[in-house]
């Protein structure tokens, strides 16, 4: 479409650097979408097809069934840990949000009390770090284990989120709060009314990264969850599709190893959420990461 | 790739004016009548950061205990010194772990690190706006996949039983396992690395290189310069203080491969290969019960670690870079 106009002083492209580059873009897209692309095709194709292809289906022709999707939601174990991941995702996603969000405005206001103790002890926790056995021993300690809380708190507060929230906050002109605080608007009003409004992109961006970082964690669960019945999805997946193994212990659930195309449509599933939210974040990238980046 | 400065910002600086700083002087209660709201939002975010963050960083006192779970406790148990770091220097494991770290490191720096560089100079050089965010959206992609979903694509692609054993064997050739194979193991972590991150840490490429002003260029073409000369003496010039900045924040960064990559693939391809640092900490730590032993391994890694990031910092500001930090 909108082809950026070449300045005058530019010289035209040669065919041959055009067609390398060419030839590059279409190489790049495909490492990326092929894979994904013959992993969707197998989740859709029958049993038959990929038992005669002997693998991963590459040509359509074969025809498109559900019939992956539908044996795999009569699979209790998938079934669930689906609904786990989600709610983990929600709940963690609106908890972190918020306390960020929160706090990054509380770190926006320079020469308030306690402002450097509490900006230090988050910018520390870009240099140091408690280390897992640490972390493993006193979440253990405190009685998280088997608890979805063993899987949030931890995660909570990502310190890069914060400082992210916190730059673009402080890039908000001075005057607006001036103005507001004279209308006689506390900083609940003030954050809430204006700096929130004004922040959608960047909050955007946030939110897309805390719900991805709690959709694709299983190393928690996988430390504090003894009970499988409660596994999110992502450590559901580690166990049937990368060690091909069936749960530990299904806690009383039937736990059938699935076929191949049963395991590419788990594939599909955890990769589904990041396809459908990603293009509405994705215009907001360059906003929100380079701010954080470069201004932080 | 988290290049955040916590240097006070320009923003912050200019806020400064006489009348914050005569606010600043006010008494400390009166201070805290004005900021109490304050205090209050940073409160949930404090609690959580202080209570799994800074509170599990003093329990790295067990590394210099002789820790009982169950008998002990942290509270319980005899100081040991560091018995457990003598230990540490003597095992084989754990030095095999160190070297397979600083290998894989040395190799990704040559081999990842100009990766999104040359990424980011095709995606600006694409005339077609459309084109170009295109592309963006297919390469940002992959970075936002789990590492067990990264490993159960490249696993149905190049493993024993993956699309690419299956085509070779249908035209009559042996298949190939890279998952499982010792040897090409540091090409596989690599390939996979490239594979999710490369993409998105273009980003910070593309945006210095869209802050170099277009005139440059247009001088320099009037004055005779190529393509070529022009990439050269101002396009690579332009973005060198992103490119030493984050060259330098990734040596600083040396001891961290990750984690999930290497626990998640080191059941198939064995300790000999895929052993790091982190996953020492892991099976030496939790999976055999020894957490004092562990915690004292991944307390190793953590003070080496941040002694190199302070040493990184220091250097990028003697090259005259803005660094991750600097005094505020």
């Amino acid at each position: 479409m909108s082809s950026r106009n070449r300045p005058a002083w530019e010289e035209k492209p040669s065919a041959a650097g055009l067609a390398a580059k060419g030839a590059s873009i279409v190489v790049i897209a495909l490492l990326i979408l092929f894979p994904l692309y013959t992993i969707a095709l197998t989740s859709l194709s029958s049993g038959d097809t990929v038992n005669r292809v002997g693998g991963l289906v590459i040509w359509p022709g074969d025809g498109v069934t559900f019939e992956a999707y539908e044996q795999m939601f009569r699979n209790p174990v998938v079934l669930r840990s689906l609904v786990v991941s989600l709610g983990i995702t929600a709940v963690g996603t609106f908890i972190s949000v918020v306390v960020s969000i929160l706090g990054a405005y509380s770190l926006s206001r320079p020469g308030s009390f306690g402002h450097k103790t509490i900006l230090f002890s988050v910018l520390l926790m870009f240099v140091i770090f408690p280390g897992l056995i640490p972390v493993y021993l006193w979440v253990s300690a405190i009685g998280l284990r088997d608890n979805y809380l063993a899987i949030i708190l931890p995660m909570a507060v990502s310190a890069f989120n914060v400082v992210v929230l916190r730059a673009f906050f402080m890039s908000i002109p001075q005057e607006l709060f001036d103005s507001a605080r004279i209308d006689g608007a506390g900083e609940f009003r003030v954050l809430w009314q204006i700096v929130a409004p004004l922040s959608k992109a960047v909050i955007a961006v946030v939110t897309l990264f805390y719900a991805v970082a709690y959709w694709n964690n299983w190393f928690n669960a996988f430390l504090y969850l003894d009970d499988t019945g409660k596994w999110p999805l992502a450590l559901v997946l580690r166990t049937y599709v990368v060690e091909s193994a069936p749960l530990p212990q299904a806690s009383g659930l039937q736990d059938a190893p699935p076929t191949l195309a049963v395991k590419m449509a788990i594939v599909m599933i955890a990769i589904i959420p990041a396809l459908i939210i990603y293009p509405f974040v994705q215009k907001h990238f360059k906003k929100g990461v380079i701010i954080g980046a470069v201004k932080g | 790739m988290s290049t955040v400065t916590d240097k006070e910002s320009p923003v912050e600086q200019a806020g400064d004016s006489p009348k914050r700083k005569a606010k600043a002087k006010a008494h400390w209660r009166e201070r805290l009548r004005r900021d109490w709201p304050l205090l209050l939002m940073a409160a949930p975010m404090m609690i959580l950061v202080w209570g799994f963050w800074w509170i599990p960083t003093l329990g790295n006192v067990v590394a210099f205990q002789d820790y009982k779970p169950f008998t002990g406790g942290i509270f319980g148990s005899r100081l040991v010194g560091f018995t457990h770091f003598q230990v540490l220097f003597a095992d084989s494991e754990f030095l095999r772990a160190m070297v397979n770290t600083l290998s894989i490191t040395a190799f990704q720096l040559v081999f990842y690190f100009p990766v999104p560089i040359a990424l980011a100079l095709l995606m600006h050089s694409i005339a077609s706006e459309r084109l170009r965010a295109m592309l963006q959206s297919v390469v940002y992609l992959p970075y936002f996949f789990s590492w067990v979903l990264v490993i159960a694509i490249f696993q149905q692609m190049l493993g024993g039983a993956g699309l690419l054993s299956q085509i070779l064997r249908s035209n009559g050739f042996e298949g190939v396992d890279w998952m499982t194979d010792p040897d090409t193991f540091i090409l596989l972590v690599t390939s996979q690395a490239i594979w999710k991150e490369a993409g998105f840490g273009a980003i910070i490429f593309l945006a210095a290189l869209a802050a170099i002003d277009p005139n440059q260029y247009e001088a320099a073409a009037v004055d005779g310069a190529g393509r070529w000369r022009r990439l050269w003496h101002i396009t690579l010039p332009g973005i060198r203080p992103v490119i030493v900045l984050l060259l330098i924040l990734r040596l600083g960064d040396a001891l961290n491969v990750g984690f999930e990559q290497f626990f998640l693939q080191r059941s198939a391809v064995g300790s000999q290969a895929s052993e790091v640092f982190d996953t020492f900490v892991y099976y030496s730590g939790i999976r055999t019960g020894d957490f004092d032993y562990g915690a004292a391994a991944g307390l190793f890694k953590g003070v080496v670690g941040l002694v190199l990031i302070l040493a990184a910092n220091k250097f990028a500001h003697m090259l005259g870079e803005r660094g991750v930090y600097s005094k505020s």
